[in-house]
């Protein structure tokens, strides 16, 4: 249960990434029960196919900081 | 040497002037008689107008002592001198404010400016436009005074260097829209992990108020606190054009920045203030886009890497439990065979059931596993075996499985599908025509 939340609060890409490497290193010790290992398994499945999508499907998304009309700072989108 | 060229002029102008002096005397202090009794402030005044008609603009090299900046004026006041004579120096602060090195007693300059008399006191000054080192060039020994002074103070220290982080999700870039280097930039980070986003705070890279545009800049950032790392910098120029990144104010501004940063300032062997400072220095905008983001390519063979040892671990844990589960039905599960059979079987069923909703390839193979692994165990239920009239036999060495495996007098436990038999082996024979 603190593994989902854990999962879920922590959804960079950098996170994921850690959390794999902490799934493939935890299966390496052989010691997780079956049960257990077969839900590390699905994680990590889900975690780098998400990832494969992020990085395969990514476009660049570019932005521009102006100042608006009343001097604040404002994030705009440019054409890349 | 300018010194020499003024003193040239100034003979040549001094041979001129007498007869024009003459008329001047005459002409401003006619009613004296004869003598020309002058009043001081006319006498300051007369001189004043020779020496600034005369030195309307010298070149003088010489040695700055008894240096004193005016505050809040801003007005420099010094002595210039060599071994032999001085002369007083002053500055105005809009002079003042362009000379870029710290002026100091003791430093050897040159100095442009025109000669005048300041008629209170008498003493002839001179009124410096502008100020240059001797020797070196004045960016080039701005650039050293302001190196010194930043790294005595710490900002260069190693142990205060941000780490940058590996896998940024928003990048702030601070440099022009113009020029190669945001294109670069750009298109570096789009080729290597494009899974970014790249926020771009446009700014005069040179000329001036360059510098206090770059420092707000990075100040902006850190007050917005929206990006993981800032790149700071612009493509290759003059000394003159990247001077901006040399400036205190940048130093300060990315010294004080609470956000990681890159400088990536001109071509490789151009080394700024701002490079000193930063957290990372880029030999180049493009050098900077190739540190920021990790290798796509790279991480995608990592993570199909994690995915097959995946695959694999978890099939080794099934063979591993596949034997578990040979060792238990023939060891224990005659204590309680259905339960624990059915027990170990639901648990299969369920890893099946979630397995099975998993669309991944790689999880239909798992699957297989572990329905093989339920035949498998379907094949061992032992209760369902002896309720068909078999039995079993236990020694005290383990199962027998073999005449081999007990001795005639021995006792022995025969396992029924209800309970068990005890006996005492009176003899055996062993069949020779073997079949597997």
């Amino acid at each position: 249960m603190s593994k989902a939340a854990k999962q879920k609060e922590d959804l960079s890409f950098e996170g994921s990434l850690k959390r794999l490497e902490e799934i493939v290193e935890t299966l390496e010790t052989g010691n997780a029960p079956l049960e257990e290992s077969i839900k590390l398994y699905e994680e990590g499945m889900t975690l780098a196919k998400s990832c494969m999508t992020r990085l395969n499907e990514a476009k660049l998304k570019l932005k521009k900081i102006q100042k608006n009309a009343g001097g604040a700072l404002e994030e705009t989108d440019i054409e890349n | 040497m300018p010194s020499r060229w003024a003193r040239g002029r100034t003979l040549e102008k001094v041979a001129d002037l007498q007869e024009e002096d003459l008329d001047l005397f005459s002409a401003r202090v006619p009613s004296s008689g004869d003598e020309h009794v002058l009043k001081v402030r006319d006498l300051t005044r007369l001189v004043r107008g020779v020496l600034e008609g005369n030195f309307p603009s010298v070149v003088v090299e010489g040695e700055v002592s008894n240096f004193k900046r005016h505050m809040p004026s801003g007005h420099l006041y010094f002595t210039l001198k060599d071994e032999e004579a001085q002369v007083r120096c002053v500055m105005w602060r809009s002079d003042a404010s362009k000379v870029r090195f710290e002026v100091s007693d003791g430093i050897k300059v040159i100095v442009k400016g025109r000669v005048s008399l300041y008629e209170p006191r008498g003493d002839f000054q001179l009124y410096a436009v502008t100020l240059m080192p001797a020797g070196q060039g004045a960016l080039q020994l701005a650039f050293e005074q302001l190196k010194k002074k930043l790294e005595d103070e710490g900002l260069f220290a190693e142990d205060r260097k941000r780490e940058i982080p590996v896998f940024p999700s928003r990048i702030g870039v601070v440099t022009s829209l113009e020029g190669a280097a945001v294109r670069d930039i750009i298109s570096i980070i789009n080729r290597r992990f494009p899974a970014v986003e790249v926020v771009i705070y446009p700014v005069k890279v040179q000329g001036e108020g360059a510098s206090d545009e770059i420092a707000r800049a990075i100040r902006d950032f850190n007050k917005l606190s929206n990006v993981d790392v800032l790149i700071v910098g612009r493509g290759g120029g003059s000394l003159e054009d990247l001077w901006a990144f040399n400036e205190e104010v940048v130093a300060r501004s990315i010294f004080e920045s609470v956000i990681p940063v890159i400088s990536a300032v001109g071509h490789q062997v151009d080394f700024t203030i701002a490079d000193f400072v930063a957290d990372v220095r880029a030999a180049t905008p493009s050098a900077a886009a190739e540190l920021v983001v990790p290798d796509g390519q790279e991480v995608t063979a990592g993570i199909q890497s994690a995915v097959r040892n995946l695959g694999r671990l978890v099939e080794q844990k099934i063979y591993g439990l596949t034997l578990e589960l040979d060792k238990l039905s023939h060891h224990y599960a005659l204590q309680q065979p259905s339960a624990l059979v059915e027990q170990k079987s639901q648990l299969v069923d369920e890893l099946i059931r979630r397995l099975d909703t998993e669309a991944q390839h790689s999880m239909d193979v798992t699957s297989q596993k572990l329905k093989a692994i339920e035949s498998h165990l379907n094949a061992l239920n032992p209760s369902a075996v002896l309720r068909r009239g078999y039995a079993f036999v236990e020694s005290s060495a383990g199962i027998v499985s073999s005449v081999r495996d007990i001795q005639a007098g021995e006792s022995a436990t025969i396992h029924l599908h209800d309970g068990t038999l005890e006996s005492q082996i009176t003899g055996k024979s062993e069949r020779l025509a073997e079949h597997e």
